[in-house]
């Protein structure tokens, strides 16, 4: 029954990969925790905190590729949702660390005092309770969409003008949580966690958990992502990304199927966030900057935007490319990622999974010309969407 | 030809006059001095309190001097006759000269001699006695720096030397301060009423943050005194107020240029292609480079040409990054046309290029770029204080703008490429070369830029980060402004470097800013399309 549910939502790629991603939740923290460290299969513990962080900015990219790659929303803001996520749990690690901050004050965190405050403010009420933070983590993200995109949708801002709203969307937050005066620790952030849920955040144990969740909340993106797209409404995003007004004449509500994939997108990408603060253990307002979100968008791009996996792949190869290059060639790699950008644009349009698929179609025409010369029929997923026109 | 020779003696006579004047008010016979700097060796300090004052009466420039001598503790007394000299330590002696004539005297053997004592009351008194004194100095400088240290102190001893300095002071400039520095001390004094209400008449008529500072303590003083203070002060508020807000609009108009010039380029290519060029920041920023390798050439081949660099780094400029322009759009973005979403990512890696490009070859840190004579120094205008530079910028982008105007309404390129930004399908159907027009307007556009880039090299930091300052300021210009009109451009910059200018006051220049975007994405629900919406009946437009 279940299993069958599953599938009707789920196509055989993306259930692969849900499959994988559920294995290493499991067998990755196994590896650490149990094998001894001599063994070739053990996963030292920053390995599984840099995996960890990879697979948060795969879950930042199948959000963005949910708007971007099925509904033609580009965001250059996605970043300002995972930061704002990120900020809601680093407020939650913030409070937890309680009496063992270095000015000793059981309830205002270092910076408060330091700023010398002498009372919590109003927004940092309830962040004592996980559940209230992990609320937060999706309910603010969501809200700030919401409101923006109800806006936006409504009054038919398309195209790049969206996108430059986006972005400076994310800039005037980049801008505001700098300020002191905000109550979110200025440029230094949140930093010097202790504990989540009660359990040492430093510790190899609670690594591997955190390791996991991300891996399964990934999992459940996917799935939703999947059952979105392969919904009747996903059919709709689809239409609206091709032809929007042509969707809209049909009678279609395009705004409101607009507000719901990006609010969902929203969301996640919150809890992308949420993810990566305890693994990485700082959250500063450099994430809201915009040359981040632009950054994840060209992971979407890497891997293939229009897929569910492109977005994994080209989120985790694009930035092991990232931590190789910048320790072995700091000054090349901005080199690479900008020719990364216009090399994916002008020639893999459809991403490493797109060169995958024609690829796949090449040989499937060779072997069927061998067998007789009958035309090759043409692949489904090699024709190439038309794109929006620019304005004219 | 009588009447002029007459005139020309009298002015003579009258220099003369001053000239004899002036040497009266200095130099005193050395026998009457003398017995003053001997009182200086008083038994106690009212004694020497008195001595200076004596001494500062006679307005003898020599008196500085000998006063300066006394605060720094280098006047000595001999024991035997009482003669006062300036000592300096020479082994067991002092080497010893007169404070009057300077000439050498006699080496005084320390036990000899005997330090003349000076406790802090009086060092004070010293420092505002040779104030005094220099109210009286041949030199303009010196004679302004003495005013304005009254102006500060306001001590009201000092109220006869100004008399004194201002009856033969000619420079009407130092003359209205020396005036404001009496009506200064008056008002500290206690003198009668209308004396008072005088001096606030006068001093309300002087530097308003100078008179607010001055005029706010009498503010609850009881009876006409007080009342005239609080209607000095509210003029002077009123008047404050004013040219702030001409201040806050100069300001926000130079602002506005700033960000007028970065945008202008951007909305000509994103108004013709429909192409947002997220490198455009990155095209000012070597325009600015260019500047600054101009001007090193010019350092090193020509360093008296250096005041007309700007002149020829402009063309350079130009050149430059029209030519990188035309070279991107030949590479990359012809390739991408009808997909404005990946142009903005691909120009993003462009930009991405270009700054590592950069940084690699000028290194990460600022370069400097100096600023030619003509933009150096500021000038007064009413209250206010501008830069040349500030209205140089205005002036200069305002001339960009025109000329941009003129190149897209009077020349053939213009025309055409007006045609295309209307309908690209009917233009490219009546014969115009589409491809070629997108070419030359990106390379005006990024042209444009780089032109920006030579102005903002003189008012901000040139580094490889430069752009990027600017880029997102500039999207919301064009996207405020809308695009396919210049004007909309033009409205858009300045609403928007007042709007930040204005609310700087209120809000800090961060959330200054944060508001105005705030703003801009409300508007944009308004109006999609900006200010200056191009009119026409495509769906998608």
């Amino acid at each position: 029954m279940i299993t069958q549910w599953f599938f009707t939502h789920v196509d055989r790629r993306g259930g692969i990969v849900i499959a994988l991603l559920v294995a290493i939740a499991f067998l990755v923290p196994l590896s650490n925790l149990l094998l001894p460290e001599t063994s070739p299969l053990h996963i030292p513990t920053y390995l599984v905190s840099l995996i960890g962080k990879y697979l948060t900015y795969a879950l930042l990219a199948v959000a963005l590729d949910l708007v971007w790659g099925f509904c033609g929303i580009l965001s250059l803001g996605h970043g300002a949702f995972f930061a704002l996520g990120g900020y809601a749990m680093g407020m939650y690690l913030m409070r937890q660390i309680g009496p063992r901050g270095v000015y000793a004050d059981p309830v205002l965190p270092d910076f408060m005092i330091f700023l010398n405050w002498k009372e919590l403010p109003w927004f940092w009420y309830g962040f004592d309770n996980f559940w209230f933070a992990a609320l937060m983590v999706v309910l603010v993200p969501g809200a700030l969409a919401f409101g923006f995109g109800w806006l936006a949708f409504r009054s038919r801002v398309t195209g790049v003008y969206l996108s430059i709203i986006t972005q400076a969307l994310t800039y005037a937050l980049l801008l505001a949580f700098f300020r002191n005066d905000m109550g979110f620790g200025g440029n230094n952030g949140l930093t010097d966690f202790k504990d989540i849920l009660g359990f040492n955040i430093q510790a190899g144990t609670t690594r591997s958990m955190l390791f996991a969740a991300t891996a399964l909340f990934l999992a459940l993106a996917v799935f939703v992502s999947s059952f979105i797209i392969r919904s009747k409404l996903g059919k709709v995003l689809v239409g609206v990304r091709d032809a929007e007004s042509r969707m809209r004449f049909l009678g279609y509500r395009v705004d409101r199927y607009k507000l719901f994939v990006w609010t969902i997108s929203a969301m996640m990408a919150g809890i992308a966030g949420a993810l990566y603060v305890p693994q990485v253990g700082i959250i500063n307002p450099s994430e809201f900057e915009p040359a981040n979100s632009i950054e994840a968008v060209i992971w979407v791009a890497v891997g293939g935007r229009g897929t569910i996996i492109g977005p994994i792949i080209g989120a985790v190869l694009v930035n092991f490319g990232k931590t190789y290059f910048t320790a072995a060639f700091p000054e090349i790699w901005l080199f690479a990622l900008g020719a990364l950008f216009i090399i994916v644009t002008l020639f893999l349009p459809k991403g490493i999974l797109g060169l995958y698929g024609s690829w796949r179609t090449k040989l499937a025409d060779r072997a069927a010309r061998k067998k007789d010369s009958a035309p090759p029929p043409v692949a489904a997923e090699n024709v190439h969407l038309p794109e929006p026109q620019a304005a004219e | 030809m009588r009447l002029n020779r007459l005139l020309s003696v009298f002015i003579l006579m009258l220099g003369v006059c001053c000239h004899i004047a002036q040497s009266n008010a200095q130099t005193v016979d050395d026998a009457k001095l003398r017995p003053l700097v001997q009182a200086l060796a008083g038994d106690n300090f009212e004694d020497t309190t008195k001595a200076i004052s004596d001494l500062v009466k006679t307005g003898d420039p020599r008196v500085s001097k000998i006063l300066d001598a006394l605060s720094a503790g280098d006047l000595y007394v001999a024991k035997a006759d009482k003669t006062v000299f300036f000592g300096k330590r020479d082994g067991s002696d002092y080497a010893a000269t007169d404070p009057l004539t300077g000439t050498k005297l006699d080496p005084v053997s320390r036990s000899a001699a005997e330090k003349i004592k000076v406790n802090n009351r009086l060092r004070r008194d010293i420092a505002a006695a040779i104030g005094g004194l220099t109210l009286m100095s041949d030199n303009i400088t010196e004679r302004r720096s003495a005013a304005e240290a009254i102006l500060k102190t306001r001590d009201p001893e000092s109220i006869p030397l100004l008399d004194q300095a201002i009856a033969v002071e000619k420079d009407t400039g130092v003359k209205a301060l020396m005036q404001q520095a009496k009506a200064a001390a008056v008002l500290s004094s206690d003198a009668a009423d209308d004396v008072k209400i005088a001096a606030i008449t006068e001093v309300s008529a002087g530097n308003s943050r100078d008179a607010l500072s001055l005029l706010t303590p009498l503010e609850n003083v009881q009876g006409p005194v007080g009342e005239a203070a609080k209607a000095a002060i509210d003029s002077i508020n009123t008047k404050l107020a004013f040219w702030n807000a001409i201040q806050n609009v100069v300001y926000g108009l130079s602002l506005g240029s700033v960000l007028l010039l970065a945008a202008i380029g951007l909305a000509i290519t994103f108004g013709v292609m429909g192409v947002i060029n997220m490198a455009h920041g990155e095209m000012v920023m070597i325009g600015a480079y260019t500047t600054f390798v101009v001007q090193q050439i010019i350092r090193t081949s020509a360093p008296g040409m250096f005041d007309y660099s700007l002149l020829i780094a402009l063309p350079a400029a130009f050149l430059v990054s029209g030519g990188i322009g035309v070279v991107i759009e030949r590479g990359i973005i012809r390739f991408l046309y009808g997909r404005p979403l990946e142009t903005l990512l691909a120009t993003w890696g462009i930009s991405l290029v270009l700054q590592q490009a950069i940084r690699s070859w000028f290194g990460a840190s600022n370069v400097q770029v100096g600023n030619p004579s003509w933009m150096a120094g500021s000038f007064d205008l009413g209250l206010l204080t501008l830069t040349w530079s500030r209205l140089w910028i205005i002036v200069f982008s305002l001339s960009v703008f025109a000329i941009v105007q003129l190149v897209l309404k009077k020349t053939m390129l213009g025309l055409r490429m007006r045609a295309v930004t209307q309908n690209r399908r009917m233009a490219s159907s009546m014969g115009i070369r589409t491809p070629w027009v997108d070419a030359l307007t990106f390379g005006l556009g990024s042209g444009i830029a780089g032109i920006a880039g030579v102005a903002l090299s003189q008012i901000d930091n040139v580094s490889p980060n430069l752009g990027q300052g600017y880029i997102i300021d500039s999207f919301m210009v064009v996207v405020f402004g809308g695009v396919g009109n210049l004007w909309g451009t033009l409205v858009g910059a300045m609403s928007l470097g007042i709007a930040n200018k204005f609310l700087e006051p209120f809000a800090g220049a961060v959330l200054g800013k944060i508001v105005v975007l705030v703003l801009i994405i409300m508007f944009i629900q308004k109006r999609p399309r900006g200010l200056f919406a191009l009119k026409g009946r495509a769906i998608e437009a």
